[in-house]
C-alpha cells in the first residue's frame, strides 16, 4: 500500500528583503519578494528521502497562501514532490496560527495522508506551533523537531535534540512530523526537475471546498490582534577602533567603563 | 484578585530561571498559581513561593518523561479547568510553545508566542514581541478566550515576593492520545559548568572566523574570564566546531543578555535575529565592512587571534 506523505510548505517574504507590516498590521506579502520558506525545504527533503526508501510513496506539497504562493509549490515540485495543493481564498487574509492549522488540517484530511511533514517554524512568523496544532486537530501523534527521521513498517522514529537532553522518539502512523535545519541539506532542483515540475498537477482549493466558513479564518476569525507595530529604532552608532596592537586593551577599557569588569 | 496560571520549567525539582521571571510578569496581571509536573514537582514549591506563587499545583507520573508533550497538555488543561485563570503563561522553549499551542486550541483561546514583555492592559494582557529578526517591535493581545502567552527568557527581572505557595495535588486523567509518541531513549546534555546560553548575563560567541574547533578554546577562555556563556554562529556549528545547542540565531537560541561579544561573525540577518535585542553589543572582526558593526556599541576591526587573547589577559589582570 502506498505511503501518502503531505508536506506543509509556507510562502514567506524574503528575510534578506525589507520585511514590514501592511496598513492593517498584517505581514505585507505584496511589496516584498517571497519564496519557499528555507526551513520548509528541509521538510521537503526528508519527505523525498522517506519516499525514496519506501516501496511505493507519493509526496504532496500543500500550502495555504496568496496567488504567489504557487512559487513555493513549484520549487517543491522541482525538488521532486509528485503533486501540489494550493489553498487560496480572499477570506484567508490575516489568518493566525490557529486558523492556518484549521485550514491545513481540513486540507490534509481531504487529500488523505499517512504522514504529514512540516518545517520547524516559518521564517516570517517563527512561532513553531503549527505542527503541534495539526497533531492536536488531526488526533494523531506529534513527532516534532527532529534532526533525524526514518519510517519503517508503519512506525516513524526520530531524534529530538532538546535543551536538557537528546531524545529518541517513536510513534505509529499516521503522524505529524516536523524537522529542523539539522536534518540534512536540502537538494537543489535539477534542470530535469524544473522541467518536470511544469507538468505536475497543482490543485486549487478554496474555503468552500474545505467546508470552512469565512468567519472561522482571516482577520475576523483571528484569536489575536496586533495593536501596534513600530520599527526598532536604529542602534546609535557605536565606537569602532582599528586594532593597532592595543585593540584588546581598548576593548577591556570599554567593558570596564560599562561595569562589565 | 484573578489568578494567573504559570507553567513551571524545572529539572528534577530545580526551577529554571525563566519560570521565576514569569512569576514577576504574572504578578502584574494577578495572583500566580504555578503548575509543576513530573519527577521532583513538589520540590519546586519553596522557590516558587519565594517568588510569588500563592499556590503550587503538582502532579508526578512517569508519563511526563515517557511520552512527548501531550501528557503535559492534559495536566495543564486540568489545572486550567480547576483554576479558571485570567491568563496562562508558559516559558518560550520549543516544548513550552508546543504545550501552550495545544492547550490554546483545546480551550478555544488565542495564543501569543515569544513575548519579551507583558503588561496588564485595560482589555487584557498586552504582549510585546520582537519580530522580523528583531527589526520591529509589536504589541499584541489575545481577543478570544483566556490569553495563553509564552514568554522568552530574560524578559523580566527575578524578584523576591514571598507568598503562601501552598502545595496542592493536581488531579489529572490522561487522554487516550497521551501515549501516542513514546520517548524510547534519552541522553542528557553534559553540563559545561558555564551559564545557560539563554539565561546568561553575558554571551561570548564565535563564528567562521574562529576557523577550527580547537580555536574555540580562545572564545571559551574569554567567556570564562567574564563568567559568560558560549555561543556560535551557524557557520561554526555547521562546520562541526561547536555543538548546535550553542547556536545563536533564528534556528538556534535567541539571546538577550546585558553584553554580547561576537568574534569572527559577519552579522547575517539570521544571526541578528537571535542577538539583536542584547543590551550592549561588541564585535571583533577583521573586515571593517562586516554588517555586525552596524549593531555594535563598541567594535574592534582586527584579527580575533590577536584581539581576543589580549582582551582575556587584560580582563584577568584587572580582576586580579
Ligand atoms: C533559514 C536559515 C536559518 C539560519 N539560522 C541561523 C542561525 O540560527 N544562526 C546563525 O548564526 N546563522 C544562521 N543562518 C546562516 C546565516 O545566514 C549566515 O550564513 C551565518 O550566520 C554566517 O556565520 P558567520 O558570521 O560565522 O560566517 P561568515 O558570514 O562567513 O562570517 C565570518 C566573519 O569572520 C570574519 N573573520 C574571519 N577571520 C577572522 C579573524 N581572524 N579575525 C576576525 N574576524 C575574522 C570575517 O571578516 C567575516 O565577517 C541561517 C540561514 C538560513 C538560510
Ligand atoms: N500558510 C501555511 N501553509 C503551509 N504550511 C504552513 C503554513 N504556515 C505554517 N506552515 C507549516 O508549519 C510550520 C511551522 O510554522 P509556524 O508555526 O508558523 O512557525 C512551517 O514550517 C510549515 O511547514
Amino acid at each position: 500500500m502506498s505511503l501518502r506523505i503531505v508536506v506543509t510548505v509556507k510562502y514567506v517574504p524574503d528575510a534578506t528583503g525589507d520585511r514590514h507590516f501592511a496598513d492593517d498590521l498584517t505581514v505585507d506579502r505584496d511589496d516584498v519578494d517571497g519564496l519557499l520558506s528555507e526551513l520548509d525545504e528541509y521538510a521537503v527533503e526528508q519527505a523525498l528521502q522517506i519516499a525514496e526508501d519506501a516501496d511505493d510513496a507519493e509526496v504532496t506539497v500543500l500550502t495555504v497562501g496568496p496567488e504567489d504562493a504557487k512559487d513555493a509549490l513549484r520549487k517543491a515540485l522541482s525538488m521532486g514532490a509528485d503533486k501540489a495543493i494550493h489553498v487560496e481564498d480572499d477570506d484567508l487574509h490575516g489568518t493566525d496560527a490557529l486558523g492556518t492549522s484549521l485550514v491545513l488540517a481540513k486540507a490534509i484530511e481531504k487529500a488523505g495522508y499517512d504522514l504529514v511533514i512540516s518545517g520547524m517554524a516559518s521564517t516570517d512568523g517563527t512561532m513553531g506551533v503549527v505542527p503541534a496544532l495539526l497533531a492536536e486537530r488531526l488526533g494523531v501523534p506529534q513527532v516534532t523537531l527532529l534532526s533525524e527521521v526514518s519510517v519503517e513498517d508503519g512506525t516513524v522514529k526520530g531524534r529530538r535534540d532538546g535543551d536538557a537532553a537528546s531524545e529518541q522518539l517513536e510513534a505509529q502512523l499516521p503522524a505529524v512530523v516536523s524537522v529542523t535545519d539539522q536534518s540534512g541539506e536540502a537538494r537543489y532542483p535539477s534542470f530535469k526537475g524544473i522541467m518536470a515540475a511544469k507538468k505536475k498537477p497543482v490543485e486549487s482549493w478554496d474555503l468552500s471546498d474545505l467546508e470552512i466558513e469565512a468567519e472561522e479564518v482571516g482577520l475576523e476569525g483571528a484569536y489575536t490582534t496586533v495593536d501596534a507595530a513600530a520599527e526598532r529604532p536604529a542602534r546609535t552608532a557605536g565606537t569602532i577602533v582599528k586594532d593597532e596592537g592595543e585593540g584588546g586593551k581598548q576593548l577591556a577599557e570599554f567593558l570596564a567603563s560599562q561595569k562589565f569588569i | 484578585m484573578a489568578e494567573v496560571l504559570v507553567y513551571v520549567d524545572h529539572v528534577d525539582g530545580a526551577v529554571r530561571k525563566p519560570t521565576l521571571e514569569l512569576l514577576t510578569l504574572a504578578r502584574r496581571i494577578g495572583e500566580p498559581v504555578a503548575v509543576a509536573l513530573g519527577a521532583g514537582a513538589e520540590s519546586t514549591a519553596s522557590a516558587l513561593a519565594e517568588h510569588g506563587a500563592v499556590k503550587v499545583l503538582t502532579h508526578e507520573a512517569s508519563e511526563y518523561a515517557d511520552y512527548l508533550v501531550v501528557p503535559k497538555v492534559d495536566a495543564l488543561q486540568a489545572a486550567y479547568e480547576q483554576v479558571s485563570p485570567a491568563a496562562v503563561l508558559v516559558p518560550s522553549s520549543a516544548e513550552g510553545k508546543e504545550i501552550a499551542a495545544r492547550l490554546a486550541l483545546r480551550i478555544g483561546s488565542g495564543i501569543i508566542t515569544d513575548a519579551i514583555d507583558l503588561d496588564a492592559g485595560s482589555e487584557g494582557p498586552v504582549a510585546t514581541q520582537s519580530v522580523f529578526a528583531a527589526s520591529f517591535t509589536t504589541k499584541s493581545r489575545v481577543t478570544k478566550g483566556t490569553p495563553v502567552i509564552t514568554v522568552k527568557p530574560n524578559s523580566a527581572a527575578v524578584e523576591a515576593a514571598p507568598a503562601a505557595g501552598t502545595v496542592e495535588a493536581l488531579s489529572v486523567s490522561f487522554s487516550d492520545k497521551a501515549t501516542g509518541t513514546k520517548v524510547t531513549g534519552r541522553t542528557p546534555r553534559e553540563s559545561t559548568g558555564r551559564p545557560e546560553l539563554t539565561e546568561a548575563a553575558i554571551v561570548v560567541s564565535g563564528g567562521r572566523g574562529v576557523n577550527g574547533a580547537e580555536n574555540f578554546a580562545i572564545i571559551e577562555s574569554l567567556a570564562d574570564s567574564l563568567g559568560a556563556a558560549v555561543g556560535a554562529s551557524r557557520a561554526a556549528v555547521d562546520a562541526g566546531w561547536y555543538p548546535h545547542t550553542n547556536q545563536v540565531g533564528q534556528t538556534g537560541k535567541s539571546v538577550s543578555p546585558q553584553l554580547y561579544i561576537a568574534s569572527g561573525i559577519s552579522g547575517a540577518i539570521q544571526h541578528r535575529a537571535g542577538m539583536q535585542t542584547s543590551k550592549t553589543i561588541v564585535a571583533i572582526n577583521k573586515d571593517a565592512e562586516a554588517p555586525i558593526f552596524d549593531l555594535v556599541d563598541y567594535g574592534v576591526v582586527g584579527d580575533l587571534f590577536e584581539v581576543v587573547p589580549q582582551l582575556t589577559g587584560e580582563i584577568k589582570s584587572r580582576k586580579g
